[in-house]
C-alpha cells in the first residue's frame, strides 16, 4: 500500500565546527559567519521517508521553515529524490520559540491534506530542543515515536519499529497516521542523484526568482522588473521548476 | 493557556521505570525545594505509573510537601499521550507556577507534547534555575520571582537564559546529574494526594512488542565540557560546588578515583584509566592532583583549566590555564563571574 510521507526539514549553521571568529564579543554567536548546512539528523529522516517510498509506493513531500535561502535545503532534497517541496518563508515568523514553529509547520501539514507519516529529526544542532517534532505531533493529534532507530515494517496500517530509549531500545507498534523523529545512526542517508542535480538545480522559490531576475536586468522600471519575473516563472514553472 | 499564578506550587515530574524513580527524579526535588523556599510555595510531585505508591515517601524525604499519585494498570508502561493526558488535567486543576521534569529520554518525550497541549513555553535541556525578577526589554516591565531558565545551545557554544512572562506555567527538562543530589531526611512530612484520571482505551495508541534495557550509564563521552572534582574537594558537601559550576557553564561533571572512593559521587563518574575516557573542549579539573592514571583519561581536552591549591600539582603540567587556589573560594567566584556576565 501506498504512503503520503512528509518530512520536516530545517537549515541550520554548522554549530559542530564553530572557530573563534564566529563568536563575539559578548559570547553570541556571529550567524552570518557560519556556513548554513542540511540539519544533520533531518538526513536521516529524508532517509527514512524515502526507503518508506521506495519499499510501498507513495510521495515524499519536503517541508521547512525559513528564510528564503532555505531553499537551498529544499533543492538538495529533490536531489536525494523528494517528490514535492515546500518552503514556508515570512518574516513575522523569525523568532519563533518551538511552540510558534509546531504551529506553523502543523498547519502547513494539514493544509497539504493527506499525509500518514510524518518525519522529523531527533533535534536541530542550533536550538537543540528536540521539541518540534512531538509539538507537531500534538498539534495534529496524532501519535509520536521519538528516536526511530528502524522501521520494521508497515502493515495494514500499522507500522512496526525499533526507537532508542537511552539505555537501549524498544519494539513498539503503531497506527497510522504517526510522526516519527529520526536519530542520527538510524540510517545512511543516499548521495544526492547526478541525473536529479541537472534537472533541479534550477528549481527556484519565487523570493529568488525576483532577486535574480533583478540582478540581471540592472536598473529598470519596476513594470518591467514584474513583467521579467512573471515571465520567468511561467518558464520555470512549464518546466515543473518553481 | 493557563494564566500565571504567583501561589502555584513547583512541580517535579516523577519519572519512574518498573518502580524506582530516576534519580534526576530526586535531583529535582532538591533543586524544587530551594525554588520554592524563595517563592515561598509548597513543592508538588506528580507521580503516576502502576503499583507506585511506595515510591510517594522517598519524595517526600527529599523534599516533596505534596505528591499527587495517579494510580492506574494503563500507566505501567510509559506511552506518551496517556502520561501527557495525566500531566495536562492535574496542571490545569492545580495550575502549578513551574514543572520540571528530567531532561531524559522519556522526559524529552512527554515534556514538548504537554506544553503543546497546554501552550505553555518549554525550555530545554537546562542546566541551571534561579528564581530572579527580570525586565522585560521592550515594555520595561518589571516581572518578579520568575524562572530564569539556563541552558546551552548551539551545539554547546553558547549559554542562553530563557524567561517565560505569560505563558505558564513555566516548565523546562534539566539535564541529569547536574543538581546535586541532596541526602534524603526521612523525618520530613509531606501529604500524599491520590488523583484520578480518565485514561480511555483510545489513548493508547502504542503497543510495546519488546524492550531490552542497559544499565545505568552517566554520558560523559559526548559532553563538550567536563567539570572535574577530586580529593581535593574534601567532602561530598563540598562536591555540591562542582555540580554548581557544571551547571553554571553547562557542563557535565567527572571526578578522579579519590573523589569516587571517598563517597564524594558514583563511579559512573570517574575518569582515568579505569574509569571513562574523555575529550571534551574544555575540562576544568578542580582539586585533582593530576595523576598518570587519571591524565590518561583526560589529557586529550582542547583546554585544560586546573585548579589546584598545590603550585607543583602536577596537573598543572598539561594544564592550559593553571589557578592556584582553594577551590572553595575560587569556585564560587567563578560561578558569580558567569551568572553576572549573562544578565
Ligand atoms: C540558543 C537558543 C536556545 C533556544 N531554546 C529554546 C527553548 O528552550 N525552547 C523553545 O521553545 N525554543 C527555543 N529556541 C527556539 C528554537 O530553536 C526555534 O523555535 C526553532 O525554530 C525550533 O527549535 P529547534 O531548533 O530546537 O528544533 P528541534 O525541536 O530540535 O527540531 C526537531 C526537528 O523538527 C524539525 N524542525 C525544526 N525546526 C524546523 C523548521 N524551521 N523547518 C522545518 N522543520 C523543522 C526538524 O525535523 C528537526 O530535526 C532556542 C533558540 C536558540 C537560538
Ligand atoms: C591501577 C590504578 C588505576 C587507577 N585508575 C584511576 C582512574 O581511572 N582515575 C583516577 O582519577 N585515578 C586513578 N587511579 C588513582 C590515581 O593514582 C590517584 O590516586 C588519583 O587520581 C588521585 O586523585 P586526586 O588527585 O583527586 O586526589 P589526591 O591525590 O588526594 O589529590 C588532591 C589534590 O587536591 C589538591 N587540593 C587539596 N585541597 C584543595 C583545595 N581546597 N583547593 C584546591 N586544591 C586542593 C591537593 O593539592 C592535591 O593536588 C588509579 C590508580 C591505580 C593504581
Amino acid at each position: 500500500m501506498p504512503y503520503d510521507i512528509v518530512v520536516c526539514v530545517k537549515q541550520v549553521p554548522d554549530t559542530a565546527n564553530i572557530t573563534a571568529e564566529a563568536m563575539k564579543e559578548d559570547g553570541t554567536v556571529n550567524r552570518a559567519a557560519l556556513p548554513a548546512i542540511f540539519n544533520p539528523e533531518d538526513l536521516n529522516a529524508l532517509e527514512a521517508a524515502l526507503e518508506i517510498r521506495d519499499r510501498y509506493g507513495g510521495t515524499v513531500t519536503a517541508i521547512s521553515m525559513g528564510p528564503p535561502k532555505a531553499a537551498e535545503v529544499l533543492r538538495d532534497c529533490l536531489y536525494r529524490g523528494a517528490d514535492r517541496v515546500i518552503l514556508i518563508t515570512d518574516r513575522r515568523a523569525a523568532a519563533s520559540d518551538t511552540l510558534a514553529t509546531s504551529y506553523i509547520l502543523a498547519q502547513t501539514i494539514r493544509t497539504i491534506g493527506r499525509f500518514d507519516i510524518v518525519l522529523c529529526g531527533r533535534q536541530a544542532i542550533d536550538g537543540d530542543t528536540a521539541q518540534v517534532g512531538p509539538q507537531i505531533a500534538e498539534k495534529l493529534g496524532i501519535p509520536q515515536v521519538t528516536y526511530l532507530e528502524k522501521i520494521d515494517c508497515i502493515e495494514n496500517g500499522t507500522a512496526r519499529v525499533r526507537r532508542n530509549v537511552g539505555r537501549g531500545w524498544e519494539v513498539v507498534e503503531v497506527k497510522l497516521p504517526v510522526l516519527f523523529t529520526v536519530i542520527g545512526g538510524a540510517n545512511q542517508p543516499r548521495p544526492p542523484a547526478a541525473k536529479k542535480v541537472m534537472r533541479y538545480k534550477r528549481a527556484r522559490i519565487p523570493a529568488e526568482i525576483e532577486a535574480e531576475v533583478k540582478a540581471s536586468l540592472g536598473q529598470v522600471s519596476d513594470e518591467e522588473l514584474l513583467d521579467a519575473v512573471e515571465r520567468r516563472k511561467q518558464e520555470l514553472a512549464r518546466q515543473g521548476l518553481l | 493557556m493557563i494564566a500565571p499564578n504567583r501561589q502555584g506550587e513547583v512541580w517535579v515530574f516523577a519519572e519512574q521505570e518498573d518502580g524506582s524513580l530516576h534519580d534526576v527524579v530526586l535531583e529535582l526535588c532538591g533543586k524544587a525545594r530551594q525554588l520554592a523556599d524563595v517563592l515561598k510555595v509548597p513543592v508538588g510531585a506528580v507521580l503516576p505509573g502502576h503499583q507506585i505508591r511506595p515510591l510517594a515517601s522517598k519524595l517526600i524525604a527529599h523534599g516533596a510537601d505534596r505528591v499527587y499519585v495517579v494510580e492506574d494498570s494503563r500507566l505501567a508502561h510509559f506511552q506518551t499521550i496517556p502520561y501527557a493526558r495525566v500531566l495536562c488535567t492535574l496542571i490545569e486543576k492545580y495550575r502549578p507556577q513551574i514543572v520540571l521534569y528530567g531532561a531524559t529520554p522519556l522526559g524529552r518525550d512527554l515534556a514538548p507534547r504537554v506544553a503543546s497541549a497546554i501552550q505553555a513555553g518549554m525550555t530545554a535541556d537546562c542546566t541551571d534555575l534561579q528564581i530572579s525578577d527580570v525586565t522585560d526589554p521592550k515594555t520595561k516591565e518589571v516581572h518578579r520571582n520568575l524562572l530564569l531558565q539556563i541552558r546551552p545551545a548551539f551545539g554547546g557554544n553558547i549559554i542562553a537564559t530563557i524567561v517565560n512572562y505569560d505563558r505558564w506555567p513555566q516548565m523546562a527538562t534539566v539535564r541529569e546529574g547536574v543538581m546535586p543530589l541532596l541526602p534524603p531526611n526521612p523525618s520530613r512530612n509531606g501529604e500524599i494526594i491520590d488523583e484520578k484520571v480518565e485514561i480511555d482505551e483510545s489513548l493508547l495508541a502504542l503497543r510495546l512488542i519488546e524492550r531490552h534495557i542497559e544499565p545505568r550509564k552517566v554520558n560523559l563521552k559526548s559532553a563538550r565540557v567536563i567539570v572535574a572534582g577530586g580529593g581535593g574537594v574534601g567532602s561530598k558537601e563540598d562536591f555540591r560546588l562542582i555540580h554548581e559550576l557544571a551547571g553554571a557553564i553547562g557542563g557535565a561533571v567527572g571526578a578522579s578515583r579519590a573523589a569516587v572512593d571517598s563517597g564524594f559521587i558514583g563511579k559512573e563518574h570517574q575518569i582515568g584509566q579505569t574509569g571513562t575516557t574523555v575529550r571534551p573542549a574544555l575540562y576544568i579539573a578542580a582539586g585533582i592532583s593530576g595523576a598518570v592514571q587519571h591524565r590518561a583519561g583526560m589529557e586529550e581536552s582542547a583546554k585544560i583549566i586546573a585548579i589546584n591549591i598545590d603550585p607543583n600539582a602536577p596537573i598543572f603540567s598539561i594544564a592550559h590555564y593553571g589557578i592556584v587556589g582553594d577551590l572553595k573560594k575560587v569556585i564560587p567566584m567563578m560561578i558569580k563571574a558567569l551568572r553576572e556576565r549573562r544578565r
